[in-house]
């Protein structure tokens, strides 16, 4: 067993991290407070590969598998956990390619997002179904060479910006989740309309919107699998995802805790830095357990996949846990610094706003639990 | 155009140093590595000058120990085409790894057009490896430059000095060129960049395949020591205006009897 980074893994983190510290971090607090959304940053890190792992090396890509994608993700979440669920976004909307697409549906939707920075969107929330996905009503119809896509979207991250959304329908709702497919809609096509940006919590900067399909015809060759496998490429998304997802909370969780360590050496109460005071050093090390814990669970779901294993539980365990972590310590970041914790003079409570998001979206914590126990117990 | 960049191996700036056990060096075993930063300054300058004149090469050479080699893996995914590693101790000389630089580049068998390195190392601030290596070479040098223009084989060059000012030379290649912070802003090596580095070039030679021996040392570290501790500084309350006049006086005079610096 070797729990250390390969020389090359290594460096791609040292040069995340310093990119996350003198690109994202000078900018986060203005671009969350005025939410814009992080064009420039995404650009210059598509420069340097962060974005797009997921793509394989056969379709323009670096070839990186699931381990450096979430060294990389770490890095650069502990620069913004908005800014990096933007530059991450991609790899889900893409991953149903990579999974249930032919060779020419690779070539034709990956190899494009190689040559210049281009989003995606993975669209499969709707406003009446987010946990019970299978309950979707975006629905297609057959029409000669086409389908004909109609339905609403809800929370799409990057819709705003999208080049290309991975959208999931059903082409007979009473058909459950083996009526469901995934369509690859080109932004481009008519009848597709954005809304408004929402205004959310936290991770301002990242845009999200809900999104309108009206008589959009979307040629059939689009459609990843067979009709009635969308399903199934969702599932394995997913797994492919959570680990990825899971690094914006663990990104998001050191830079609480390292941020919790300066601080408590700095600052003086009763005449000693706080960090001298045994309730403080309880909460660094809870911290850091939990920093601990989550980086493993999710070296090891990553590791799994590529290694060809099914890292479904694993996957789970690594969202639900990372992401509770980084709420309790974003939380307790906020009340290491006290009443400046609280101030949006400092940077914790943006991390604290950030983190709550992670619990909700790609399953929340609660849905996390329902997969894993049913992968416990049996269905 | 062969363009060599001396690059050095420092301790990450947020390393606690300490000396090691018998006072020669730091304690090297838990650092983390780093490219000197004005080495940076070096290798992009290099890349630029390689862009700008087709065909040329980038060979970054260091000295040091091999036991981690980031700084030079770093410079050749960030561009440079190949490297050179000349295995040492980490505490050498100025004297003696600059002869170990020349060694090396006259062992690459590729004539030097240009020899850039970063104006010092921030470990020891020695500020003199480029100016000895200059010498050795018999080659023209200018150190602390924040300007630089190629004509063919003329360089224009900007050096800052005392106050601000910059002096203007122009230097005929082959020469020796030592970078400041402000001549460019260092390109982040790209991920691809440093699968690719993976698959380049890096030649490791001995000292004693450079025609450096013991002997070539001119300055031998002993005792080292961290900075003594600063002592706490003195608080005076002057808020209170009846008391002010008296504070003054009071400060007035530590600074000139005990710190003596009025």
């Amino acid at each position: 067993m070797d729990f250390s980074r390969s020389p090359e893994q290594q460096e791609m983190f040292d040069i995340a991290r310093k990119f996350a510290i003198n690109e994202m971090i000078p900018v986060a607090g203005k671009y969350d407070e005025e939410s814009i959304f992080p064009e420039a940053i995404i650009k210059k890190a598509w420069e340097l590969g962060f974005v797009n792992t997921s793509i394989p090396a056969e379709y323009g890509g670096n070839g990186f598998g699931l381990l450096d994608a979430v060294t990389i993700g770490e890095a650069l979440a502990y620069g913004c956990m908005g800014m990096y669920t933007s530059i991450m976004c991609n790899d889900l909307a893409l991953a149903p390619i990579v999974i249930g697409g032919s060779h020419e549906q690779k070539e034709k939707f990956l190899r494009p997002f190689t040559e210049s920075p281009k989003l995606a969107s993975f669209c499969l929330t709707e406003p009446g179904n987010g946990s019970d996905a299978a309950g979707i009503r975006t629905n297609i119809k057959e029409d000669g060479d086409h389908w004909i896509l109609n339905g609403e979207k809800m929370w799409i991250t990057n819709a705003g910006h999208a080049d290309l959304f991975v959208v999931y329908c059903t082409m007979d709702s009473s058909l459950k989740h083996k009526g469901i497919c995934a369509l690859v809609v080109p932004g481009d096509l008519e009848g597709i309309t954005v809304g408004k940006k929402e205004h959310k919590l936290g991770q301002n900067c990242s845009d999200t919107r809900a999104v309108t399909f009206e008589n959009v015809k979307v040629p059939k060759e689009n459609m990843l699998g067979k009709p009635g496998e969308g399903w199934m490429i969702a599932m394995k998304t997913l797994d492919h995802s959570r680990p990825l997802v899971s690094t914006i909370a663990l990104g998001g969780a050191q830079r609480a805790l390292d941020l919790s360590i300066d601080y408590s050496k700095e600052r003086k109460q009763f005449g000693v830095p706080i960090a001298k005071h045994q309730a403080i050093q309880f909460m660094i090390a809870d911290m850091t357990q939990k920093v601990e814990a989550s980086r493993l669970l999710i070296q090891k779901a990553a590791w799994l996949s590529d290694n060809g294993q099914r890292n479904t539980v694993v996957a789970s365990c690594a969202k639900a846990f990372a992401a509770d972590s980084c709420m309790q310590i974003t939380t307790d970041a906020v009340q290491i610094y006290g009443g400046y914790g609280y101030s949006k003079e400092y940077p914790v409570e943006k991390l604290m706003r950030d983190a709550k998001l992670i619990q909700i979206y790609e399953g929340t914590s609660q849905i996390q639990r329902m997969v894993i126990a049913r992968e416990m117990l049996g269905k | 155009m062969n363009i060599f960049v001396c690059v050095k191996q420092v301790p990450d700036t947020e390393t606690k140093v300490q000396p090691n056990g018998d006072g020669t060096f730091i304690e090297t075993s838990s650092i983390k590595w780093i490219m000197n930063p004005y080495d940076e300054f070096a290798v992009e300058q290099a890349l630029l000058v390689k862009a700008a004149n087709a065909g040329s090469t980038v060979t970054v050479v260091r000295v040091g120990s091999v036991k981690d080699t980031e700084a030079l893996r770093t410079a050749m995914a960030m561009g440079a085409d190949d490297a050179i590693l000349v295995e040492a101790d980490d505490n050498l000389d100025s004297y003696s790894i600059a002869k170990a630089l020349k060694g090396a580049i006259d062992k690459s068998g590729k004539t030097p057009d240009i020899v850039l390195c970063g104006k010092q190392a921030i470990d020891d601030d020695c500020l003199q490896v480029p100016q000895v290596l200059a010498t050795m070479m018999d080659l023209p040098s200018v150190a602390v430059i924040v300007g630089f223009e190629q004509d063919g084989e003329k360089v224009t060059v900007k050096r800052e000095v005392e106050g601000g000012a910059l002096e203007v030379y122009e230097v005929n290649t082959p020469c020796v060129l030592a970078t400041n912070k402000g001549i460019n802003t260092p390109r982040y090596a790209s991920l691809p960049g440093i699968m690719k580095a993976k698959r380049k070039p890096m030649q490791q030679l001995s000292l004693a395949d450079v025609g450096v021996s013991a002997d070539d040392r001119r300055v031998v570290y002993s005792d080292f020591q961290l900075p003594p501790e600063k002592p706490p500084g003195k608080k005076f309350d002057a808020m209170d205006d009846a008391a002010a006049a008296g504070v003054v006086a009071e400060v007035v005079g530590l600074l000139r009897n005990e710190a003596k610096v009025i």
